[in-house]
């Protein structure tokens, strides 16, 4: 399996990003630049990792949402590669109008870097296979900005069709309807503010993220 | 010429920034402060053929997020 992780100037999440696609895709993916103006060819997933790219001046994601490699994500994810965006990488793509809404300051001005229980909504995304509908999983979380937003009509829009992955279990940041994380209406996209790739081994403190990433490469191998 | 763009919150969206500077009035003994809304001010320096449209554009496609924010557009001299 052929991944790739974006790195903007401020990512700090994409060497653990990288790692988690290496132990559980076994092959290390390619790193990109922001400069670059092409993603490899026969690249099978893309990462969007979190951090505080291009240090989110203006807002968190716009800046990096304009940068030259997003052409190519934006291409890549219109062709059907699957692109997960964690945190930064949310706000990264809700930027880039991969996905709908923005994430605004948490609701109660603070960073919020904990645990957090997590509902699994849907399960039949490419990305959250492995995990049983309705379960609830511990992935933490550590931003500013995961205030999810969006209109009523969007919110009931993305809700009838199935594509809220992820929902706090307990109110986190603000976030309307305590969306977590969020599919493109193709469910070829995925954008989460928790951090799937630090729970990856018993050393974090906990696995829940490997099975995102375990669902992603069973789903990309069954369509290989 | 130079052109100042607000950017302002929708109505209807939270603002916590807004909620806590409210508050931190009401702490300092400010009567009377019913909503506090927080923007954002970008001053634009622009040659005098950058068009009207072109403007309008830079603020949908970078200074303001549609989703969430309004922009007004004023000339600043």
């Amino acid at each position: 399996m052929n991944s790739a992780v974006i790195t903007f100037p401020g990512s700090n999440c994409d060497r653990d990003m990288m790692v988690a696609l290496e132990q559980v895709f076994g092959k290390a993916p390619a790193q990109v630049w922001h400069r670059d103006t092409a993603v490899p060819d026969n690249v099978d997933f893309i990462a969007l990792p979190g951090g505080f790219s291009y240090g989110d001046y203006l807002r968190s994601g716009a800046m990096a949402a304009n940068s030259p490699i997003m052409r190519e994500v934006k291409a890549a994810a219109e062709r059907g590669v699957p692109v997960l965006g964690v945190c930064n990488g949310f706000q990264v793509l809700a930027e880039a109008g991969l996905l709908p809404g923005a994430l605004m300051r948490n609701a109660g001005q603070r960073f919020v870097c904990r645990d957090v229980a997590l509902t699994v909504e849907n399960t039949q995304t490419l990305f959250t296979g492995h995990y049983d509908a309705g379960e609830t999983i511990t992935i933490p979380v550590a931003h500013h900005d995961g205030n999810y937003f969006a209109d009523d009509a969007t919110l009931d829009r993305i809700e009838g069709d199935g594509r809220v992955a992820f929902r706090y279990a307990h109110a986190t940041n603000g976030s309307r309807r305590d969306i977590a994380g969020i599919v493109n209406d193709g469910g070829t996209v995925l954008g989460m503010m928790p951090h799937p790739e630090r729970a990856i081994e018993a050393a974090h403190g906990g696995t829940d993220g490997r099975r995102l990433f375990a669902s992603v490469a069973e789903s990309l191998a069954a369509t290989a | 010429m130079k052109k100042r763009i607000f950017v302002t919150l929708k109505p209807g969206v939270l603002d916590p920034q807004g909620r806590a500077v409210h508050h931190a009035l009401d702490g300092l003994g400010f009567d009377g402060v019913n909503d506090v809304r927080i923007g954002r001010l970008v001053e634009l320096d622009l040659a005098d053929s950058v068009t009207d449209e072109a403007i309008g554009q830079m603020c949908e496609k970078l200074l303001a997020n549609m989703v969430i924010e309004n922009y007004r557009i004023e000339d600043a001299e």
